[in-house]
């Protein structure tokens, strides 16, 4: 994998004092749809937030399409062409759905026009004029997800999109990932949820203490499971 | 109607007045410190002094470059904007990332070198600063006559508040604002240079008190103290409006000048004290302010 789009090597992070991922290495061809797996704390938010830029202090490369992101400021970091959507989705109380829609600035030419968004999330466009956190759990999640699917963005990193959402609207976000894979994305993808990450990922790499102690295809995580139970809760 | 509540009526709306307008500047400063903590965190102590300098630099555009109070609206607040923007670069964006006391300090000490400076250069007796001629004059409203320059600060003043309002509700860069407000790492996730936003709003915060301070000229004497005469209640105003809150500042500034014109017929004593009696009243009953959030 030569031409990875995403190269990050020997990272590590520190929160003030605390010392949060020990060395993490990933690669990311254009296109696949990867994830992070692992316990609580096993370092899957901090790396994709070490991605952004948003942790304390970081050191290792990050290479994105061939330019280093690790001195980076996390807006030029979006800049390059990398969507984030958070952990506790940052949907924003004082804004309405539209205005949070339209929030992120458009990065690259080629993202998704607000009508296909609507189309993929059909109550985002019900509820335009609703403040951003009387939505359902759902409906911030897929307001998460469609925000930066409009920027142009070609990376995108959803952190547990799944996390807390009865289980025919995981099923939704499922189906948009695969989707979103055919028109062409990448998407790195933090899960705790085992099942979940089976049917949408092509590859996961298995994380525990801070570092990357496994890289799975999808095809052979069943067989894997045994030897992956150890880092797992399954 | 001679007498309203055994109070000539003249008296009455002649205080009125007086408090709209007291109101007025308590409104345009306290938004500004609205737009500032809400954005930066910082509580601007350097505000009243940067009122007080929106004043001088309309004198000194006349005296200096016989420019007149037109032109001083226009660049008294872009010249004052401009040296906040310079503060803001070079000082108070070191301290986002310490406790709120250091910004609190730092603008604190700065409001008082600012003063400082000014009286060491100009005196502290204060410098006349005249009404432009197409506002001199009163209007005969019947019950009172009103003078055309009071009424000029009442109808500006509410207007810019209305435009900020706007701005921070109804554009762009108002979402912007109020995303930051609420997680400004995010926002600059997302690619936005929240760092260069933090400085236009610290700049624009900063213009509205001077051209606070440029409305004031020919009310109040230009003098370095009017600041800070003013300040104290406006952080009164602001506390009982509720931090942050653009709306409830406005809404207090203009209510809170009128109590204390009000008062001033109905018990003169208690003028001075009136807005502080209300302010721990307001916070016993709400301590996060009438508009804030807890």
């Amino acid at each position: 994998m030569s031409d990875a789009m995403l190269k990050i090597q020997k990272l590590e992070a520190w929160y003030g004092e605390s010392h949060v991922l020990h060395g993490v290495d990933i690669e990311i061809a254009e296109g696949e749809v990867v994830t992070l797996l692992g316990r609580n704390g096993a370092g899957k938010t901090s790396t994709l937030r070490a991605i952004m830029g948003l942790v304390g202090r970081r050191a290792g490369s990050i290479s994105f399409e061939g330019t280093e992101l690790i001195g980076l400021r996390s807006d030029l970091i979006a800049r390059k062409g990398i969507g984030y959507c958070p952990e506790e989705r940052g949907i924003f109380a004082s804004l309405d759905v539209t205005e949070n829609l339209m929030l992120p600035p458009t990065l690259r030419p080629g993202g998704l026009e607000v009508a296909e968004i609507h189309t993929l999330f059909p109550n985002l466009k019900e509820r335009a004029r609703s403040p951003g956190t009387k939505l359902s759990g759902g409906e911030q999640q897929m307001l998460a997800i469609g925000r930066i699917l409009r920027t142009g963005a070609k990376l995108l990193l959803l952190d547990e999109p799944s996390e807390g959402l009865a289980p025919v609207i995981v099923q939704q976000i499922g189906r948009t990932i695969r989707e979103l894979k055919t028109r062409g994305f990448t998407v790195l993808l933090v899960e705790q949820n085992f099942r979940f990450a089976q049917t949408v990922a092509d590859r996961h790499y298995v994380m525990e203490h801070g570092r990357v102690m496994d890289m799975v295809p999808n095809a052979e995580l069943t067989s894997s499971l045994d030897r992956l139970n150890e880092y797992l809760s399954v | 109607m001679d007498d309203i509540f055994g109070i000539p009526a003249p008296l009455l709306f002649g205080q009125l007045l007086l408090g709209l307008i007291n109101g007025a500047f308590y409104a345009l400063l306290s938004l500004g410190l609205a737009v500032i903590f809400g954005m930066l965190n910082v509580i601007n102590f350097a505000h009243g002094a940067q009122f007080m300098m929106g004043a001088f630099v309309a004198w000194m555009l006349l005296e200096y470059a016989g420019l007149n109070y037109w032109w001083a609206l226009i660049l008294a607040p872009l010249l004052v904007g401009l040296f906040g923007v310079l503060l803001e670069r070079t000082m108070i964006a070191r301290l986002y990332k310490l406790d709120h006391l250091y910004g609190l300090l730092l603008t604190f000490g700065l409001g008082l070198i600012i003063e400082g400076i000014f009286r060491n250069q100009y005196g502290s007796s204060g410098l006349p600063y005249r009404i432009p001629p197409q506002l001199s004059g009163a209007w005969d409203l019947g019950f009172m006559f009103m003078p055309i320059y009071r009424g000029w600060v009442v109808i500006v003043a509410a207007v810019m508040c209305l435009a900020t309002w706007l701005v921070i509700e109804k554009t762009k860069i108002g979402s912007y604002l109020r995303a930051s407000t609420e997680n400004a790492a995010l926002v600059q996730a997302f690619g936005i240079n929240v760092p260069r936003l933090m400085t236009l709003t610290y700049g624009a915060g900063v213009a509205l008190a001077a051209f606070a301070g440029v409305l004031a000229a020919p009310i109040y004497s230009v003098n370095p103290q009017m600041g800070s005469n003013l300040i104290i209640i406006v952080f009164a105003v602001v506390v009982i409006g509720g931090m942050g809150s653009i709306l409830g500042s406005v809404i207090t500034g203009f209510g809170l000048g009128i109590i204390e014109g009000l008062t001033k017929v109905f018990y003169p004593e208690a003028s001075s004290t009136v807005i502080f009696v209300v302010m721990a009243i307001v916070l016993l009953a709400r301590p996060a302010g009438l508009f804030g959030r807890a």
